[in-house]
């Protein structure tokens, strides 16, 4: 039995396991001494809890892995360049790039909600590609209706030709505003303690949402749509509001994100940063129906950890520091690829758990 | 002058685009009273239970004739939140439920007890919090008034299946404003123990005043619990009696219409030759079958005889089949004519002319949106390469569309399947209709050896009959051996050779169809 439990966790834990296998021969090679490397995960901890967290809501509601989050990080990018322009700086000004963000995120949120819910049990698929329409829309605002349509005064974030965004928009004014906001250092590793107390209440946000009746309701409609329909819940209702939180809660986690990195790619930063979320919230252990705040924290640190040691490693190994940034895109899919396979082959052998289980029984009777 | 009764209806009358379903339905209840509602599939029971509980089906196809009454008032309900709200409550036969949640959780699905919080006033009242502590209380109280016990911090998808039915049940009990409960077809699922409880459960609840519309194949739980039978045919009410002046004889006789044969004794059976050579050999089979389980059977099939497989509901009967077939995880040694089967794979099986009638006929056994001519031809299309016509030396292979209608118009004729035609969709037939296209479909097959799990399941006295019968020709006519698996006794004594009955989950014994009943009694009961 214990045996059986040991192998069963294993399997669980494989992809966890894998990735603590990979950053254990990889850090050594790369030669990082270990403050150096606690102190870029301490970071990015940081920068990225918030964007992770947001992905927890669809899985509970049973839509998955939200690839559409990225829709919540394009509104969260429109409020920081419209904030930059009115050269609003520190921490008032991503208080109102977040105010500015909420609304665009919600109203995205809800026109993915409604199209995801006429795709039902493809809510994956047609949320990745989603994505990509909401882009170009993205792009067409930034590129070409923010100077004509929206009043775009300093040219500094403006293309030179005078209508729509340049390629980086510098966000020096508020760059780690938030991180620094009370300064901490231990041993040498800074700490962002204020960037964590936000990240803290939204996990606290998270743990309550669970106790209400509208996270009971996700929860039921995440498992079986026409039972909870039966039972008078609003399916579609309860699904919209799980996608217009998780995108606002992924814009909101990108003004956090960007405020960090202290610039904004603008055509670029938001594509790759749902990849990359659930890249990392996968490694952490979780699954398509499954995902816990530990598992969010767990994949910063593996996920991140690899993120750092890799390029250096390949580096050291190779010679070329371009094969560790390949590494990284490629691994970050190959972790989505596998953590879908695992999903269903983790399914059908639940199924057939029990059958061993049974032949077991029966060879011990017969002896 | 009296109350008012709680339910009445008048002259209800329904028709499905002019095909006129139900005619001049009168039915009036008392609070307390327990109503038993018995007919053949097709009779019009559900229907009439969709008008009562408000199904969106009965609005959108142009909604009914007549009158209901609740406590005398005129109702009309717009959906079964209103039927809900009225005080009526439903069990379907197909569970409800929500797999990862407890009994709890699920007794009380969007009725959870809450607690206000600051961002609710804020928000919306989807924000309270639950009250746990007092959602267990109300659910405890809801399984006390069932009168059954179930754990109610049990998930539902470990429970066994009876138990799922009571968490509905009781579901539908800790509903304070429950007047009405009606029953469809409950005790399907439950094993004789349960069903006695539910019996019982039912009895409390009238004595607490909840009228009850109990809706059951099994005349006999009819009798032992209701106060008034209903039998209903072709649309009609024919007959209202009191459930102490009438017996299960007399009851079928008015479902069918007509008097039936006293009884096909299994004397009557011709005696045939039983000491034939084994033709499939089952050894140390074990088969995950959630529900029914089957654990370390040997069983021994002779060329050419029935073998009805018997036993309680849940105690593997079903798993024997479907292990065997593959359909769910087995493992064991399976050899037919002299050749192993390979286990867990269906194909294989398919392949050594083996053919499976599935009681799971809408899942399993049919293939719903598509015609007659496709159901019935397509095993044998797939695995004999049966109604292809071959072009190019094989590689290119049409359909042979003659032949196909062909053999269905056949056993349309044969098995006297109801349908407009062979090109009309599967899902469109009745219960007992579709079994027998699942029977045509086996029969198409030609197999050596076939597995017909619960053939007359759900289906009505006339149809039963003619599948019993289409099955007995069959293994007369084509010499093919048939292991057939059925929860009635009497019809497993009318059809078979031998009975081997599974009690949890092994073979309990095995004798001569005309053994007394007694004797199979003490088989069913030995291990569980």
């Amino acid at each position: 039995m214990n045996k059986n439990n040991i192998s069963d966790l294993m399997r669980r834990f494989s992809v966890p396991l894998m990735f603590v296998l990979i950053c254990a021969v990889c850090a050594p090679v790369s030669g990082l001494s270990p403050s150096y490397l606690a102190n870029e995960i301490v970071t990015r901890m940081g920068r990225n809890a918030f964007l992770i967290l947001s992905l927890l809501i669809p899985i509970m509601a049973g839509m998955g892995l939200n690839f559409s989050m990225t829709l919540g990080a394009m509104a969260g990018e429109i409020g920081l360049i419209l904030v930059c322009d009115w050269q609003i700086v520190g921490i008032p000004g991503m208080i109102l790039a977040m105010i500015i963000s909420v609304p665009i995120s919600a109203l995205l949120g809800l026109f993915c909600g409604k199209v995801l819910n006429m795709a039902k049990g493809r809510e994956m698929i047609t949320s990745y590609i989603i994505s990509f329409f909401i882009n170009g829309i993205y792009q067409l605002v930034v590129l070409y209706m923010m100077g004509p349509i929206i009043p775009i005064k300093h040219t500094s974030i403006k293309l030179p030709r005078g209508y729509g965004i340049r390629n980086t928009v510098s966000l020096l004014s508020m760059r780690q505003k938030l991180d620094n906001l009370i300064p901490l250092t231990i041993a040498g590793i800074k700490i962002p303690v204020a960037t964590f107390i936000v990240v803290f209440f939204l996990c606290l946000v998270i743990v309550w949402f669970r106790k209400t009746k509208l996270g009971q309701d996700m929860r039921a409609v995440g498992q079986d749509m026409e039972v909870a329909r039966d039972a008078g819940i609003d399916v579609e209702r309860t699904r919209i509001i799980s996608m217009v939180l998780s995108t606002v809660f992924a814009g909101i986690g990108m003004i956090i994100y960007l405020q960090n990195m202290g610039n904004i790619a603008t055509y670029s930063s938001h594509s790759q940063i749902g990849m990359f979320c659930i890249a990392a919230l996968l490694v952490g252990g979780a699954s398509v129906d499954k995902a816990s705040i530990g598992n969010v924290f767990l994949g910063i640190i593996l996920f991140h950890t690899m993120f750092i040691v890799a390029p250096k490693a390949g580096t050291v190994i190779t010679g070329d520091s371009m094969i560790g940034e390949y590494f990284r895109v490629f691994v970050s899919y190959a972790v989505i690829t596998v953590a879908l396979i695992m999903y269903e082959t983790n399914k059908r052998r639940d199924k057939s758990k029990a059958g061993k289980q049974l032949a077991l029984e029966q060879e011990a009777a017969n002896e | 002058m009296e109350n008012a009764p709680l339910l009445e209806m008048r002259n209800i009358k329904k028709d499905f685009f002019g095909n006129q379903v139900l005619t001049d339905i009168n039915l009036t209840l008392k609070p307390g009273e327990v109503v038993g509602l018995v007919g053949e599939n097709g009779a019009g029971k559900s229907t009439l239970m969709k008008i009562l509980f408000g199904a969106d089906v009965i609005r959108e196809t142009g909604g009914y004739g007549g009158d209901i009454l609740i406590n005398g008032q005129k109702v009309n309900f717009q959906s079964p939140f209103d039927a809900i709200a009225a005080g009526i409550g439903m069990v379907h036969q197909e569970f409800s439920l929500i797999p990862g949640f407890t009994a709890t959780e699920n007794i009380l699905l969007n009725r959870e007890d809450k607690k206000r919080s600051v961002l609710s006033y804020l928000f919306s009242d989807r924000l309270d919090t639950l009250d746990r502590k007092k959602m267990n209380e109300n659910a405890a109280e809801a399984i006390k008034k069932m009168g059954v016990n179930i754990d109610q911090d049990m998930k539902i998808n470990s429970m066994p299946v009876g138990h799922r039915q009571f968490t509905e049940i009781a579901r539908e009990l800790s509903k304070e404003q429950l007047k009405l409960l009606i029953l469809d077809e409950p005790t399907a699922v439950l094993t004789e123990k349960e069903a006695e409880a539910l019996l019982e459960s039912i009895r409390g609840m009238s004595k607490r005043g909840i009228a009850v519309i109990f809706i059951t194949h099994r005349l006999n739980e009819i009798l032992a619990v209701c106060d008034k039978v209903v039998t209903m045919r072709d649309g009609y009410v024919v007959n209202e009696s009191p459930a102490g002046e009438t017996n299960v004889k007399e009851i079928t006789q008015w479902m069918v219409g007509k008097s039936i044969g006293d009884d096909v004794s299994s004397q009557a059976r011709e005696e045939k030759d039983l000491n034939r050579k084994t033709i499939l050999s089952v050894k140390k089979l074990w088969v995950d079958m959630p529900g029914e389980t089957v654990r370390n059977v040997d069983l021994d099939v002779q060329e050419g005889e029935i073998l009805g497989i018997g036993g309680l509901a849940g105690q593997g009967k079903l798993g024997i089949p479907n292990g065997i077939m593959g359909l769910y995880q087995a493992g064991g040694e399976v050899t037919f004519a002299g050749e192993s089967i390979p286990l867990n794979s269906p194909r294989k099986c398919l392949d050594s002319s083996f053919a499976f009638v599935s009681e799971d006929r809408r899942g399993v056994g049919l293939l719903l949106d598509e015609s007659l001519e496709w159901n019935i031809s397509f095993p044998a299309m797939q695995i004999q390469n049966k109604y292809l016509k071959n072009y190019l030396g094989g590689i290119i292979k049409w359909r042979d569309e003659a032949a196909i209608k062909e053999v269905t118009d056949k056993y349309i004729d044969e098995l006297k399947i109801k349908c407009q035609s062979s090109k009309q969709k599967a899902k469109e037939l009745s219960g007992g209709n579709q079994q027998k296209v699942c029977l045509a479909k086996a029969f198409a097959l030609e197999p050596r050896l076939l597995f017909v799990s619960e053939p007359t399941r759900g289906i009505d006295v006339g149809a039963k009959a003619l599948v019993l019968d289409a099955l007995k020709k069959f293994n007369r006519e084509k010499k093919v051996t048939i292991v057939m698996v059925s929860s009635e006794l009497e019809e497993l004594r009318q059809t078979c050779d031998r009975i081997a009955i599974v009690s949890g989950g092994k073979v309990a014994g095995i004798l001569p169809a005309g053994e007394d009943r007694e004797k199979f009694g003490e088989l069913m009961l030995k291990n569980c």
